[in-house]
């Protein structure tokens, strides 16, 4: 019998020894076993990482794919059971890996990749009905602090990550140099990355971070389009809550 | 117009126009995709852990590995950042901005 720390020790290291002791139920030796669930290991972490990325493995090819996902799942394996969230600091590894270094925006990206998918399996919640909103007098209205979907998820970022999402999923516009704040939400089933316009990250982070309606429009500056993003969360069911 | 009224009116607009919108149509579309996804597309979002991924594919290379040129990344240039960031959208070192001749 070997203990389960030495069946461990050598999973994820293909040049570690074969653990000694292995048989196969009949007292014959099973080495060559060990062998194939080690390999097994190893491509089903990848296989996970090939799903739950989709947007990189388009970027960069599934040949690379295949180099950095072993790399990381080596030196990150789960840490839960729940498979659909594997790779969640798979972003932050990016930013780390030399042969990628000429692709700042990757780690940006991956980091939709991974809010999709919390997206899809955050909780149900109900959009407040529009009337609700119409129905305010105005400073109540000011004064009034919003609740969101646990489904939606901001992400700000420094480089066009959502064009380049787009692009290179969907077969979107070739992506330009501006920075893009993204914006998911999910209306029922399915999450969807929205990229927001000028100041609109501003507004929703101040609006997620408890800020009452009037201050948090004022923090979008000039070029902020109010009824864009209010029609864009009242039309995915992203408000859930009115608090005045 | 002050600007809290012009706020409130912009609101009140916003939200008049999706409560126009029948609640039936919304019903509607509930029903039809209830329970079902496009093949491809759920698996994409709804990440892995959904299939057995159980494979013979050898996968035993250690830590040595290069990048090769691939992917859509090639296809895409973006111009240099306002930080001082180089531009992006090649795997390789970057030598298209060097003077020719």
């Amino acid at each position: 019998m070997i203990s389960q720390s030495v069946f461990r020790a050598s999973l994820l290291n293909p040049s570690a020894p074969i653990p000694e002791g292995l048989t196969d139920g009949h007292d014959r030796p099973a080495g060559r076993r060990y062998g194939v669930y080690r390999n097994n290991v190893t491509v089903s972490l990848r296989e996970a990482l090939v799903a739950g990325f989709p947007s990189i493995v388009s970027l960069i090819g599934r040949e690379n794919f295949d180099h950095v996902a072993r790399a990381y799942l080596r030196q990150s394996p789960p840490v839960s059971p729940l498979m659909m969230h594997y790779g969640a600091d798979f972003p932050a590894f990016l930013a780390t890996v030399e042969q990628l270094a000429p692709l700042p925006y990757l780690s940006d990206v991956a980091r939709i990749d991974v809010a999709m998918r919390q997206s899809y399996h955050a909780a149900d919640s109900f959009g407040i009905d529009p009337a609700s909103l119409q129905a305010l007098d105005e400073d109540t209205l000011l004064n009034t602090r919003f609740g969101f979907a646990p489904s939606m998820i901001l992400l700000r970022s420094a480089r066009p990550i959502g064009s380049i999402w787009h692009y290179t999923l969907r077969g979107g516009e070739k992506p330009t140099g501006n920075p893009e704040d993204v914006l998911i939400l999910r209306a029922e089933f399915d999450p969807e990355p929205f990229i927001l316009g000028p100041g609109a990250g501003d507004v929703v982070e101040a609006l997620q971070g408890g800020m009452p309606f009037g201050p948090a429009i004022e923090t979008g500056g000039p070029g902020f389009d109010l009824g864009a993003l209010l029609g864009l969360l009242l039309s995915h069911s992203a408000i859930t809550n009115l608090n005045n | 117009m002050s600007k809290a009224l012009k706020t409130a009116a912009i609101v009140s607009a916003v939200a008049a126009s999706f409560v126009a919108q029948t609640t039936t149509a919304t019903a509607q579309a509930k029903e039809k995709c209830f329970g079902i996804s496009l093949a491809g597309q759920n698996s994409c979002e709804a990440g892995p852990g959904t299939t057995c991924a159980g494979t013979s594919t050898v996968d035993y290379q250690g830590n040595a590995w290069t990048i090769v040129d691939a992917g859509k990344c090639m296809e895409i240039e973006l111009p240099a950042m306002a930080d001082g960031t180089p531009r992006m959208g090649s795997l390789e070192a970057l030598d298209r901005d060097l003077p020719q001749g």
